[in-house]
């Protein structure tokens, strides 16, 4: 068979591999997020950290040639937000769903500011591994090429399963999501529990933001994210905060972040904009399936506010 | 002795606690004032330090930004015109606010109402100017209405955070908004930038007499006294407020929950759709993508800011307006990135958050705790 004659068949090969590419940063975002609310807090400021560390990734990657480089420095900027917004999180009256809002804000307009020079010049990428090598065929090449990163973020997401359920700082994670006396009770000082939390949590943004500037798209601009970080929020509740749900509800994204550049591969641009909103329309409709006004969210952290 | 009571016939000039009754009344009003002027300066002052260490001189900074947002009529005209759409996407964030809801999407309705107004606007070509601005208007607001109205039946019907839902519906609206625009809804004519058919020069919003600022800046303000009244003088703006403290005591005694906050959530949204038709009527002619400038995201600012108080907005908007019409001043006069404004808008939100922790904690403020004077 030709290779260009595969036609229509690139629709469903561009999809997988999309759905590998594109649900990357996704599953750092999430397994971030999860570690977080299973905390009890929620970080919505997840957003303006991946930004962050997309820019950090790159500028750094840039001045130092190494793109592994840039990813450190990514998840440390990213640890640095998220034990931000845990430490403010900790004062009474100090509602986490508005600092999560203004840290958004303040991250974009962080990355944006010092994020102008390095827009002009390019960055090392991160390396991926080629499981399409067997063929022939340059779809079945590209969709099969493999980022490090989502093969880390796979394992992770199951070193995570593994841990929450097995390990002392699973349990203490999960008691002081669930009850903050329960934890007191324990010894625990649920502050500074959700601290480290969230501060692993925005590490992982970060890293997630380090996929997007550094490999796919690859370049450093202001429109690298266009809601990532808010969609992995929505991921982890549709997930029940379970990591492997995670993995595989951002495999789902990436394959529905995937369908505008495929159909567009093939020929199909009438409409292109609604295949792009459909990450957000299926982001919705998963929260209106999975919520009810008379059942609190099963597996839901008890201490998670907007639950409550 | 001073804490006796006093005869029923004359007014208390001392109150309980011995201090003049006027301090005691200005104490206790004060801290709605001087906490959230205080989180300003501290933010000002951080955002000042943040400066110094990118090397540049926060003196030059504050001075430019005052030239370039108050110190001029043509400054204060572009302050003020900046300003407008700001009154309308903080209502829209502060109406749902004092209901207990945190609602960010008003982009989404913003750019929707601009559409649907253009879109009337097209459809009405020939029609007595007053009737097609008015459907216009409608149109804006019943769009947003829609829009944000959703988000609302959707947190209580089915209990989905009002916060992600309105976020990502603003991000399907904007898609919606390119698709419409570039495609069934476009002006062939316009090849550079896609946009609806431009209004006809009856249809426009024309300026203020003697200013250069257009009369959604009016629509804005009224809005907000509205806004205002509804939420303090009516029995609906009460109930809000009781549903806000906690919705189940609301229920219990009775309130309608439900089409509360469904309409308040619409109301919201129509305020934003209005500020979406104000745009494409009074400043761009036709809608196109510049709808999406960022309006909604800085409304949510407005809102936090001012304490979700209508009449608060006001004042804060317009001081927004200014901060953003120094951006390009700064740009150029300092060779700083127009982000810098950004920056100083998240400083401010990140602190005045911050700051919602000491209401309470001031024994100044409360003259309840205070020692006996004389």
């Amino acid at each position: 068979m030709d290779a260009t004659e595969i036609g229509l068949w690139g629709v469903p090969l561009a999809i997988l591999g999309g759905a590998i590419r594109v649900s990357t940063p996704f599953i750092f975002v999430s397994l971030g997020e999860a570690i977080t609310e299973r905390s009890g807090r929620i970080n919505l400021g997840l957003e303006g950290t991946l930004v962050f560390g997309a820019m950090t990734a790159y500028a750094v990657a840039v001045m130092t040639g190494s793109p592994w480089l840039g990813l450190l420095a990514a998840a440390a900027a990213g640890l640095c937000f998220g034990l931000f917004h845990g430490w403010i999180c900790k004062f009474p009256g100090v509602n986490d769903i508005a600092i999560g809002i203004a840290l958004m804000l303040l991250g974009s307009g962080l990355a944006f500011f010092f994020g102008k020079p390095f827009i002009q010049p390019s960055a090392p990428d991160l390396p991926a591994i080629p499981f399409g090598g067997w063929s022939d065929i340059p779809q079945v090449q590209a969709a099969l090429n493999v980022n490090v990163l989502f093969l880390i973020g796979a394992a992770l997401a199951v070193f995570l399963w593994w841990a929450f359920r097995n390990t002392r700082a699973g349990l203490i994670l999960r008691v002081v999501g669930d009850s903050s006396d329960a934890a007191r009770a324990m010894g625990l000082n649920p502050n500074t529990v959700r601290l480290i939390a969230t501060g692993l949590g925005g590490a992982l943004a970060g890293i997630g933001g380090a996929y997007l500037s550094l490999y796919y798209p690859g370049s450093w601009t202001e429109r690298i994210s266009s809601g990532q970080g808010l969609m992995a929020v929505a991921l982890v509740i549709f997930a029940r905060w379970n990591p492997l749900g995670c993995f595989a509800a951002a495999l789902l994204f990436g394959g529905a972040g995937a369908l505008g550049p495929a159909l567009q591969s093939v020929g199909v641009t009438q409409g292109y904009y609604l295949f792009y909103a459909a990450p957000y329309i299926l982001t919705l409709i998963i929260m209106i399936a999975t919520s009810s006004p008379s059942r609190s969210l099963a597996g839901a952290p008890g201490e998670l506010s907007i639950t409550k | 002795m001073a804490d006796t009571v006093s005869s029923a016939d004359a007014p208390a000039v001392f109150g309980a606690r011995g201090y003049p009754a006027a301090l005691e009344w200005l104490a206790r009003r004060a801290e709605a004032f001087v906490i959230p002027l205080a989180a300003l300066v501290v933010g000002m002052l951080l955002f000042s330090l943040f400066i110094a260490l990118v090397g540049k001189s926060p003196v030059q900074l504050y001075e430019t930004m005052w030239r370039g947002g108050f110190g001029s009529w043509f400054s204060i005209q572009n302050s003020l015109s900046r300003g407008a759409p700001l009154l309308l996407a903080a209502l829209c964030v502060a109406l749902p606010a004092r209901l207990g809801l945190v609602v960010i999407g008003g982009e989404g309705a913003i750019v929707l109402g601009g559409v649907a107004a253009a879109a009337t606007g097209v459809a009405l070509s020939g029609a007595p100017s007053s009737i097609v601005i008015l459907a216009m208007g409608v149109a804006g607001m019943a769009a947003g209405g829609i829009w944000i109205g959703a988000v609302g039946a959707l947190r209580h019907y089915r209990a989905v955070n009002e916060t992600i839902s309105s976020l990502l519906m603003a991000y399907i609206a904007i898609a919606l908004m390119n698709h419409l625009v570039e495609g069934p809804l476009r002006d062939p004519a316009s090849l550079n930038k896609p946009s609806t058919q431009p209004l006809a020069d009856a249809y426009r919003i024309g300026n203020i007499p003697g200013m250069e600022v257009h009369w959604g800046l009016v629509v804005g303000i009224v809005a907000c006294i509205l806004s205002w009244l509804l939420i303090e003088k009516t029995r609906w703006g009460f109930a809000a407020r009781i549903a806000g403290g906690n919705v189940r005591a609301a229920q219990v005694q009775g309130l309608a929950v439900g089409p509360l906050i469904v309409g308040f959530t619409a109301l919201a949204g129509g305020f934003a759709g209005l500020a979406g038709m104000l745009e494409v009527g009074a400043v761009q002619g036709s809608a196109n993508a510049s709808l999406a400038a960022g309006y909604g995201y800085t409304g949510i600012l407005v809102a936090f800011l001012a304490r979700h108080n209508p009449l608060a907005i006001i004042p804060v908007a317009i001081l927004l307006g200014g901060i953003n019409a120094s951006g390009g001043l700064i740009q150029r006069r300092m060779d700083l990135p127009d982000a810098t404004v950004l920056v100083l808008q998240g400083m401010l939100f990140v602190v005045i958050l911050f700051s919602e922790t000491f209401y309470g904690r001031f024994k100044a403020f409360n003259p309840d705790l205070w020692k006996r004077g004389a």
